[in-house]
């Protein structure tokens, strides 16, 4: 399993949140958006000009920029994976 | 460590006790159908109007009960946590919270969820238990759910939670019914649900939570929830009208802050961590995900070609086109019909009143001044329809994701793009729009920026000064056109540029957050699109109306006194006049400009709409241009000299007058609404000056430069 950050990801790959900073306003927001440590999240894919990023978790569409998701440690997973 | 449930205070007895109908409150995230909900639920009987002190919608509704007894409803900004970041979310937080003294504490609140979201919904509905007042859950659009292929549950969660929990379908009326009864239920039970509060954290909100009861005279559940609170959002968002913390509870608050960050812990994160593992369990119980349809959804399909990196530029473009094509075309029957409607008016004032001051008031001031800006209603009303249509149907935020990655170049996010772009046909609704920006300090930014882009008003100054400075008919048509781009070009240049320099200086902000939802497509309800139209065009009406009025009544006044001599033309009146006297007054300043009194008059007279420049250079120079035609007005320009015999209307001070609309700020309805959204003179006497003080330098560079250099 391979450790990357959240704006690394192919679109359709899914991975799951290991770390995410402890403070700061957007990253509170983010974890209360279900964004949390253990969430798989999937990349849909980057908008027309590379930022922000699109992403699929707990069944609905959320839209993060690239300079958050840098920060934002995730482990990928395998296809079909749970 | 388990914190007692709910349901140890004696549970306080409302409504029948009191006689007073229950007030409700309606919350839940943005897109799962708020405002769908709470139109069907009170009808037309709404009244919206603002909080005081701060920009947000306050809408208030009547709803009836199964039995007839009447409901009142207050539909809060919807939200997706009760930890503000937003002034709209700071709003549903203190009212909640009773921390308003403008507003009531709600005696039980709705909560409305989304059955295709339920996880992330039911974050909100969390907090919102901890409130400790009764609650009605409204498990809305569960006919998408079930068409995703999923199975929910209500009865599950109505035992989870405690409180009632009713199916619905806001778009069809289903469910209403239902709704309608539990709320008329004379006494509803408190939530049963408790969930652990992670240890290290129970002492501190014990502890915040006494305080508050002890200084800031809360009750203990409310409380305990507003210790949660502040645990989590550090309390960022103040907004006006909300009461502060006791300086003990904050020094209390402050203190276990200061012990965790030393001792490294994530104390906003656990909290968050440890709702959402509460919640899990509940979904995991309630929510059938759907096993057969895990192909892509309409939505996706639909993403995959208007978020494309080439087809979603192509459809964002004919998206646009149409809102323009539409403003433009659709809007001039509606537009000549009040043209029409507004000469039959004036006609008929005329026949019917003796010759005087107060019909030549009533034709020549109220009918003419309301009438010039009633007239673009229609051109608002289209544009109103569009942005509701965007914001209903999910595109709006997709319009927002294509356009983030430019709009951050000037420190702004892609949610100012459709209020910017709006201000093309006019910056009234484009600024009213501005209120779906979250960050006060960007929306700021965009108010301000708003009114340097081409409005359609402009649209017939420069149409006359390209007549007057290129009359010769041989000249391309290409000419004119380039120079008519090359203006809509600067104001939007200037528009993105004052926006940089604004975020850097004045409003300097936090690192731009741009944490959005796409929320799935869907069908627009065309009621709630046209009942918000309706509400919008209201508000314009009723701010700038009044205020035109006024104003056009001044104008007039200016204009017709101190009377000329008998036989007088009315250039000759106008020359005498205040307004003249005022341009006269005006000359020194906008001389250096190329621009002399008469022209000054035009400027002046701008103030009530731009366009009225025109029809007053016709009175100035004694020229009729009716029906759009500018041929006799651009004969009567040429001719115009200044005392000395130069020619008045030379390229260059029709150039240099062309950049000064761009720049200036001429509009007093923007100005009305600016201060309306706003909350005060402030912003709207800063943006005029700084824009009207632009015009004016870049006007005079280019008459200075211009005639320096021999043009």
């Amino acid at each position: 399993m391979s450790v990357t950050n959240l704006s690394t990801l192919q679109p359709g790959a899914r991975a799951r949140v290991k770390d995410i900073p402890k403070s700061g306003t957007t990253f509170v927001r983010l974890r209360e958006m279900g964004l949390l440590t253990g969430t798989v999240v999937t990349f849909v894919r980057a908008a027309p000009m590379g930022d922000p990023l699109e992403f699929k978790l707990r069944g609905y569409l959320l839209s993060v920029r690239r300079d958050e998701a840098r920060q934002i440690e995730v482990e990928l997973l395998a296809d079909g994976a749970a | 460590m388990q914190l007692p449930p709910h349901i140890n205070p004696p549970a306080p007895k409302r409504t029948a006790a009191s006689g007073r109908a229950p007030v409700y409150a309606l919350v839940g995230n943005p897109n799962c159908g708020k405002s769908t909900l709470f139109n069907a639920l009170t009808g037309l009987k709404q009244k919206v109007g603002n909080y005081p002190g701060v920009t947000v919608e306050k809408k208030v509704g009547t709803a009836y009960s199964q039995h007839g007894q009447p409901l009142t409803v207050i539909d809060l900004p919807g939200a997706y946590s009760l930890a503000a970041r937003s002034p709209d979310e700071a709003v549903t937080r203190d009212v909640l919270l009773g921390r308003r003294s403008d507003t009531a504490q709600p005696d039980r609140i709705l909560c409305i969820v989304d059955a295709t979201n339920l996880e992330r919904n039911l974050y909100l509905v969390h907090q919102v238990l901890d409130l400790g007042r009764p609650v009605i859950v409204v498990l809305n659009m569960m006919d998408l759910a079930a068409e995703a292929g999923m199975a929910v549950f209500p009865d599950k969660l109505a035992q989870d939670l405690g409180v009632p929990v009713i199916p619905c379908e806001a778009v069809r009326g289903k469910g209403l019914i239902e709704l309608r009864l539990a709320m008329s239920r004379p006494d509803l039970a408190l939530s049963k649900h408790a969930w652990d509060i992670p240890g290290a954290i129970a002492p501190a909100v014990a502890e915040i939570q006494a305080s508050l009861v002890a200084n800031d005279a809360k009750s203990p559940l409310i409380a305990r929830a507003e210790s949660l609170l502040l645990l989590t959002d550090q309390d960022s968002v103040r907004v006006a009208g909300s009461t502060p913390l006791s300086p003990r509870t904050a020094e209390i608050l402050a203190g276990w802050q200061k012990r965790w960050s030393a001792e490294g812990m994530d104390w906003a994160g656990t909290l968050v961590s440890s709702r959402y593992d509460a919640i899990g369990r509940i979904a995991a119980e309630v929510v059938q995900p759907g096993t057969v349809n895990q192909g892509p959804s309409p939505s996706d399909r639909i993403d995959a070609v208007v978020t494309h990196p080439f087809w979603g530029w192509v459809s964002l473009g004919a998206v646009m086109c149409l809102i323009f094509v539409s403003i433009f075309t659709l809007a001039e029957y509606p537009m000549n019909w009040i043209d029409g409607h507004m000469a039959s008016l004036s006609d008929w004032v005329k026949d019917s009143m003796a010759p005087g001051d107060l019909r030549d008031l009533i034709t020549d001031g109220a009918i003419s001044g309301v009438g010039g800006v009633v007239i673009f209603l229609p051109q608002i009303l289209i544009l109103f329809f569009f942005i509701g249509l965007l914001e209903s149907t999910g595109y709006m935020a997709r319009a927002a994701f294509i356009m983030d990655r430019l709009m951050s170049r000037v420190g702004l996010n892609g949610k100012s793009f459709i209020p910017l772009l709006s201000s093309y046909a006019c910056a009234i609704p484009g600024i009213m729009a501005t209120r779906t920006i979250e960050d006060a300090k960007d929306r700021l930014v965009t108010i301000l920026v708003a009114p340097l882009m081409s409005c359609s008003a402009r649209l017939p100054v420069y149409l006359l000064m390209i007549a007057a400075l290129v009359p010769n008919e041989r000249v391309p048509l290409a000419t004119k056109v380039g120079i008519m781009f090359l203006m809509y070009f600067l104001g939007t240049f200037a528009a993105f540029g004052f926006a940089w320099l604004f975020k850097r200086t004045l409003l300097k902000g936090e690192p731009p957050m741009m944490i959005m939802e796409l929320p799935p497509y869907r069908l627009p309800g065309l009621k709630d699109v046209a009942l918000q139209m309706l509400e919008r065009a209201w508000i314009f009406l009723r701010r700038a109306g009044t205020v035109i009025l006024g104003i056009s009544i001044v104008l007039w006044f200016l204009s017709a006194y101190p009377k000329a001599p008998e036989g007088a033309t009315p250039s000759e009146q106008l020359s005498g006049s205040f307004a003249g006297m005022a341009g006269h007054a005006l000359e020194p300043a906008i001389k250096p400009l190329g621009f002399d009194w008469q022209i000054g008059i035009g400027l002046i007279s701008s103030f009530a709409a731009r366009e009225v420049f025109v029809s007053t250079m016709g009175v100035v120079f004694n020229a009729e241009a009716d029906d759009g035609d500018t041929a006799p007005l651009r004969e009567a320009l040429l001719k115009a000299r200044w005392p000395n015999g130069r020619v008045l209307f030379t390229p260059l001070a029709c150039f240099g007058l062309m950049i000064f609309y761009v720049f200036a700020m001429q509009c007093v309805s923007t100005i009305a609404i600016v201060k309306r959204e706003t909350n005060g003179w402030k912003w709207p006497l800063f943006q005029t000056a700084y824009m009207t003080g632009t015009a004016w330098v870049l006007a005079l560079l280019v008459y200075q430069v211009g005639s320096a250099l021999g043009f």
